[in-house]
């Protein structure tokens, strides 16, 4: 297939009718098929060729009142990027979307567009909404494939200097707007590489992480000085840290993996979602023994769970060389919280869904591994207080999987690290999130701010960087005025 | 990116390492331990922090090369690089002043006995060192003990220095040589610190064991970790590396720690060939 552009196409585009335009299919991205994907870490679907991108563009209507804007956690003027794509102006989209979005090769990727952006487009109320994260995704990759990425301009330097706790996305765009008004900012970091669920959790086939690190190599060039390898709670405190900065953001995710208490869960073989996403993408465990990190070589592998993280565990294991990928849900597939396309490509490749289903516990052999999960069947009852039928299970159900590996994949909480070692901070007893007002990111603590996970449980990439981008405006206005007690920022 | 500023051989196939990290220097306290990877493709492994200098701004590590990449480290030289090193991590070793404490180190876990010894020293504890080896030329750091030790007892394995023997014998010889001591720490293989724990438990002795299991992030992120201690999941890289002996499932531990067992064998035979391919001086298989 071509790239180039069509000018002719383009115009005869432009020149059509908002009911014409109407009348055009979304357009498809080409992808993998599930065959070839299911032995390969490499990213599912191939992006948007130029054209297609363009057709796809002219699809929206330019509404005066956008109403899709409103569902982009970031505000990016949607309408403004799409109609320059519309154009073939893709330098002047890209430009448009970085205006509000720093990471936008990311988000175009992997935010849940279906219930966000895409959810509001108007078109949606007949048809399809206009495919707004792939045309993000597009214009995103047309600029690092030619050269273009160039860092934004940064502010006059303030003397004012920032200490950014964690690198994951909310880290990240705090640490880019802090820049763009002059402050210095050092972002902090546990692990070896910068990046948070965008470098160790989520999967190459999804996320590439030739993509993150390019996205972060910009930040690296606003003059952010990251410092990885560098746990906070560890070798300082936060109070150490407001020695030398002027303020803190924490952004430290909720990193904490939750088991389930079952019998055998520490029978070899069973792993927490994270530690099975970290083995793979973090220390590259596919290109084992290329790279020293190992995993279980799996079978038949259980996956615990009907999130993202479970999506991704299942489809992680498949491309490991599993034959039998199960994946064991407590409820129906309509409370599945994982997004609809990730569940559609999850089955496309095979995956065993075995839903109102929980496991009850682990059986191992002499050597401790694993060997098969005890499972019960549910049933739905009556609503829980998050308004989902509650799954009860039937007493004498119980059957057995034969397994050699198990993921558990049921969620994670706030990493306690940070929270235990900084004193004045106040933390929900409950769900050990940090306590923070969502309109000044502010925590208890004079001079400490806090976003992403760390302040409301696990969410999205969009929604931490949006507080990323709140807490740079608070910061901003505590450091220039010195006050604290402030509800709003304006 | 840390230099390795010395990197001297200490006994068959144990090195001793001195690292700069000024900052960890600084912070870290005994029983504490640091994440290395050595290049890009390396794996993240745990390694205590053996001593430090906080004026030179250098750590010491003492490693003993059991597989792939404590093979490869001790062909690094003086000027070459760690890629990696992250720490202090785990939770400090909980030092009062107990009376007489026991420190039992057991082959390259004398390593990490060190600096317990001396902060139980500095607490003002009596403390008696048993050091157990497999044999003489294995024995790390016997000087380094004496000098923080009111008595040291050395065991080998074989007879070949000191009383022949396992660490568990002395420590029983010790009780009934002097009585009950207040306090033990033992570190050093698992099933060492088993039988240390099942004799100190009967004699209602507190004891507190460093445990290893396989490590990733170090920072309570993975759960790779995780020990079951008096019925419950711990993450040895956060709530440990310290546990009360008397309830450590040490049995549940010692099958984590060798689940990787063929991998681990891959790894190393794999670099073996490298090695052999690009001429390079091999380190000992093991
Ligand atoms: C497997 C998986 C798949 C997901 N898929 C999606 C998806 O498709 N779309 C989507 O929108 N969301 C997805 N999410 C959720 C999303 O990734 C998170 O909501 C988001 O990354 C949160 O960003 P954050 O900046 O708050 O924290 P994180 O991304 O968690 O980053 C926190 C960083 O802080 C560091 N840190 C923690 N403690 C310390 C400390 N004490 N000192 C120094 N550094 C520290 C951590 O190492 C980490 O790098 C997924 C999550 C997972 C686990
Ligand atoms: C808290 C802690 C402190 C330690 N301190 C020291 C020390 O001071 N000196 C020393 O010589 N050794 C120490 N170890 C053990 C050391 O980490 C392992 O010997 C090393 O990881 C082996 O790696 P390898 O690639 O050379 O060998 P491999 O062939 O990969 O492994 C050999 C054995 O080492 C263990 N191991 C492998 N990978 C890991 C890992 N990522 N984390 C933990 N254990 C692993 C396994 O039981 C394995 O069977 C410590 C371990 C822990 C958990
Ligand atoms: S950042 Fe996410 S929500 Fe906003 S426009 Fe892009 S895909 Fe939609
Ligand atoms: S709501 Fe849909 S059609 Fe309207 S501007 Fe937004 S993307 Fe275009
Ligand atoms: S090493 Fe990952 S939680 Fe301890």
């Amino acid at each position: 297939m071509s790239d180039e552009l069509n000018p002719k196409e383009i115009e005869t585009l432009r020149a059509l009718s908002a009911k014409e335009r109407m009348q055009i299919p979304r357009q498809v991205m080409p992808e993998q098929s599930p065959d070839e994907r299911r032995a390969n870490f490499r990213e599912v679907p191939y992006g948007l060729p130029s054209m297609t991108a363009v057709v796809e563009a002219n699809r929206c209507l330019a509404c005066k009142k956008p109403a899709c804007v409103e569902g982009c956690p970031v505000g990016i003027d949607i309408p403004g990027f799409v109609a320059l794509i519309a154009r073939g102006d893709f330098e002047g989209a890209i430009r448009k979307v970085k205006e509000t979005n720093m990471l936008p090769a990311i988000c175009g990727r992997v935010c849940p567009q279906e219930t966000q952006c895409e959810a509001n487009c108007v078109l949606g109320k007949k048809g399809d909404p206009v495919a707004i994260g792939r045309l993000e995704r597009f214009v995103a990759d047309w600029e690092r494939e030619h050269g273009l990425m160039e860092p934004p301009p940064i502010g006059e330097p303030t003397g004012k200097s920032v200490g950014v706790v964690g690198s994951g996305p909310a880290g990240l765009t705090v640490a880019i707007d802090l820049r763009r008004m002059g402050h210095s900012v050092t972002i902090y970091e546990a692990l070896h590489a910068p990046g948070g669920v965008l470098m160790y959790g989520i999967p190459e086939f999804r996320l590439p992480k030739s993509i993150v690190n390019a996205e972060i190599e910009v930040v690296r060039r606003m003059g952010v000085d990251i410092q990885c390898n560098y746990v906070i709670g560890q070798i300082e405190t936060v109070d150490d840290l407001l020695e030398r900065h002027d303020a803190v953001f924490l952004g430290t995710g909720a990193g904490l993996p939750w088991f389930m208490n079952l019998p055998g869960e520490n029978l070899c073989g069973v792993y927490s979602a994270n530690e099975y996403l970290t083995r793979c993408n973090l220390m590259r465990a596919y290109e084992f023994p290329c790279c020293d990190t190992p995993i279980a070589a799996s079978e038949r592998v259980a996956v615990i769970g009907g999130g993202n993280v479970a999506m991704d565990v299942a489809r992680t294991a498949v491309r490991l060389g599993a034959k039998e990928v199960y994946l064991i849900y407590r409820r129906s597939e309509a409370e599945m919280p994982a997004r609809a396309e990730e569940i559609h490509h999850a089955k496309e490749e095979g995956i065993i869904f075995k839903l109102l289903h929980t496991p009850v516990r682990y059986i191992g052999d002499e050597s401790g591994r694993v060997q098969q999960v005890e499972c019960i069947r549910m049933e739905l009852g009556e609503p829980d207080a998050s308004g989902r039928r509650r799954p009860v299970p039937i007493e004498g159900s119980e059957y057995t999987i034969d397994v050699d590996t198990v993921v558990v994949a049921i969620g994670n909480g706030p990493n306690p690290l940070v929270p235990k070692t900084t004193k004045g901070l106040e933390v929900d007893p409950r769900r050990g999130t940090i306590k923070t007002n969502l309109e000044t990111m502010r925590t208890s603590r004079r001079g400490v701010f806090a976003g992403g996970d760390i302040a409301v449980g696990a969410a999205t990439v969009i929604l931490a960087m949006g507080h990323g981008r709140k807490a740079a405006r608070s910061i901003d206005h505590f450091l220039r005025t010195g006050i604290w007690d402030v509800d709003r920022i304006d | 990116m840390n230099k390795i500023l010395e990197n001297e051989v200490l006994a068959e196939k144990i090195n001793r390492y001195v690292i700069e990290a000024p900052k960890i220097a600084q912070r870290r306290k005994a029983g504490q331990f640091v994440i290395v990877r050595i290049d890009e493709h390396g794996e993240r492994i745990p390694l205590t922090i053996a001593d430090a200098d906080p004026e030179q701004g250098t750590i010491t590590l003492i490693v003993q090369a059991v597989g792939k990449t404590t093979a490869q480290m001790t062909l690094l030289k003086p000027g070459d690089y760690l890629l990696d090193v992250v720490g202090p991590l785990g939770a400090p070793t909980h030092i009062e002043r107990f009376g007489t404490a026991v420190v039992v180190g057991g082959g390259i876990g004398i390593a990490p006995a060190h600096p317990i010894a001396q902060a139980l020293k500095a607490a003002g504890n009596t403390v008696i060192t048993i050091l157990g080896a497999r044999s003489k030329s294995l024995l790390i750091l016997e000087e380094e003990m004496r000098r923080t030790s009111d008595e040291v007892i050395v065991c080998t394995d074989d007879g070949s220095y000191g009383m022949k023997g396992l660490v568990t014998h002395a420590l029983a010889d010790l009780i009934a040589r002097r009585g009950k001591p207040d306090f033990v720490f033992a570190v050093g293989p698992v099933p060492m610190m088993k039988y240390v724990s099942l004799l100190t438990k009967e004699h209602g002795i507190p004891t507190m064991v460093s445990l290893n299991p396989i490590m990733i992030d170090g920072t309570g992120m993975c759960g790779g970790c995780r020990v079951t201690v008096g019925g419950e999941m711990r993450f040895a890289c956060v709530d440990g590396p310290d546990f009360d002996g008397h309830q450590v499932d040490f049995d549940e531990l010692m099958k984590r720690q060798a689940f990787y067992k063929e991998q681990e064998a891959i790894a190393y035979q794999r670099m073996l060939e490298r090695c052999r391919a690009e001429g390079i001086a091999q380190p000992d298989p093991s």
